[in-house]
């Protein structure tokens, strides 16, 4: 069957089979291998995409579900080059080991970020609690995500002017407890 | 890797175009709603149906509303719009606490509560749910509506009275005159796991008589995901901590859990009657919660 989808505000259309599986598509015809394939019974994560505006285990999703509608992977995460905070929280918090659920607990951190702009860490980990780290990094990932939600703060205060101390030192990142 | 068997797909625009599918294509075919159960079963080819209609696309069917002293629930309701859904949770917390143990957040994007209700797996939180608070099921097909109680609804593991050229439209909850509480506990071992045992209630008072008393069991082997006899035990008796121990007690012994890897039988029912004592505390807790507010 013929699907088209816009895929990080690209517009794709593919001849697939309705069986194929959205993470399956992603990765083997469009190339986009950053969401991985991990343990196929919806139960670890590591394919989690936005179908439209909400993550899902894109193992557990059909290609032509999501025919008409929008993806973003995290391949769609950096806006102009620049990448998003959660994904210098990541980098800046060592917030990964093998990398391997990265992608995925990225793409839930973004959504959570949008939707509660100052989740605690008890709010961060229910929203990561379908997602697996087999490293077993979970403090650094929360911590990362802090780091992203204190940066998106410190933003919208320059933004907004400030209350008084708006100098741009050029250091964006928050201080984050070790 | 997993993948699903050959099928053909087809989305339906209308709860009437699926209707009109499910008949053209015949028993092999299936409801797709958010997938969370069927695709995880046609992966492992437990089930392979021939043809897939697609309802995600009607919105029609995706709502809460409270129409003539009901609480109506879309049948394509997501998991997270229910949870997140205020109206639903002041009427019926027994919902929300639910919700917030059904799968995990990402799933529960996805998941429906029909779909959910579909699968009629026998650990399936909101069938308890829903025969606790005694729901009714509105269910569509070529012929008319009919509508049939949540206690009627499952015919065992896996089967429900939906025909195959049928589907699940609306789940309506009853919202009694005079308040009342509800709860759900559940006892599970990881988040996403289906539970070990878990019990819902619902109670309505009169004074601190018990006029009505609703009991739901997932996981225990209960008939009907209920417990009637403990039920009839509550109707008419005191709203005391050993009401609710005797019917406890009452509930486990008419529960048939198996033994697997989630536990043994003996354990499944020990939780089967202290689960229900916690359900039942929880909810006069509530129902007196809410007098104080009234």
């Amino acid at each position: 069957m013929r699907v088209t989808m816009s895929v990080n505000d690209r517009e794709c259309l593919a001849e697939v089979e309705p069986r194929l599986l959205l993470i399956h598509f992603l990765r083997d015809q469009l190339g986009l291998t950053g969401s991985h394939w991990g343990c196929d019974t919806s139960n670890c994560g590591a394919c989690v995409v936005w179908l439209d505006e909400t993550p899902v285990k894109s193992c557990t999703v059909l290609t032509a579900m999501a025919d008409g509608h929008r993806v973003r992977t995290v391949e769609g995460l950096a806006r102009g080059g620049e990448l998003d905070p959660v994904q210098q929280g990541f980098a800046e918090c060592h917030g990964l080991q093998c990398g391997f659920c990265t992608p995925g607990m990225m793409m839930t951190a973004r959504w959570l970020l949008d939707h509660n702009l100052d989740p605690s860490p008890a709010e961060i980990r229910e929203a990561l609690s379908g997602q697996i780290c087999r490293c077993t990094g979970y403090e650094n990932i929360v911590r990362s995500i802090r780091w992203a939600a204190e940066r998106e703060a410190a933003d919208r205060d320059r933004l907004a002017g400030g209350d008084g101390d708006d100098g741009d030192d050029g250091d964006h990142g928050p201080e984050v407890a070790g | 890797m997993q993948v699903p068997a050959h099928f053909e797909y087809e989305r339906a625009t209308s709860v009437q175009h699926a209707l009109a599918l499910l008949a053209k294509y015949g028993p092999e075919s299936r409801v797709l709603a958010g997938g969370h159960s069927l695709i995880p079963m046609m992966k492992l080819r437990l089930a392979q149906p021939e043809t897939l209609v697609d309802i995600n696309d009607l919105a029609e069917l995706a709502y809460l509303t409270v129409a003539d002293g009901e609480l109506r629930i879309g049948a394509l309701t997501r998991h997270a719009e229910l949870l997140g859904s205020a109206v639903a949770g002041q009427h019926f917390p027994i919902l929300h606490d639910a919700e917030r143990r059904i799968a995990d957040p990402i799933v529960r994007n996805r998941g429906t509560v029909g779909g959910s209700l579909c699968q009629a797996d026998p650990s399936e939180d909101l069938s308890a749910v829903f025969a606790a608070v005694r729901a009714t099921m509105v269910i569509e097909g070529g012929s008319g509506t009919r509508t049939v109680p949540e206690r009627a609804f499952h015919l065992g593991p896996y089967e429900t009275v939906v025909a195959p050229d049928e589907m699940l439209t609306e789940i309506r909850v009853p919202i009694l005159p005079g308040g009342g509480g509800s709860a759900y506990v559940k006892v599970d071992r990881r988040a996403g796991d289906w539970p070990v045992g878990a019990a819902g209630a619902a109670l309505w008072l009169d004074g601190d008589t018990i006029t009505e008393a609703g009991i739901g069991l997932a996981a225990v082997g209960a008939a009907h995901f209920s417990a009637a006899e403990a039920e009839d035990f509550l109707r008419g008796a005191p709203a005391t901590d050993e009401s609710f121990v005797a019917a406890g007690r009452i509930a486990a012994e008419h529960c048939s859990p198996v033994s697997d890897q989630r536990g043994p039988a003996d354990y499944k029912r020990h939780l089967a009657a202290e689960l229900t004592v916690r359900a039942l505390r929880r909810a006069l807790g509530r129902a007196h919660a809410r007098r104080g507010e009234a």
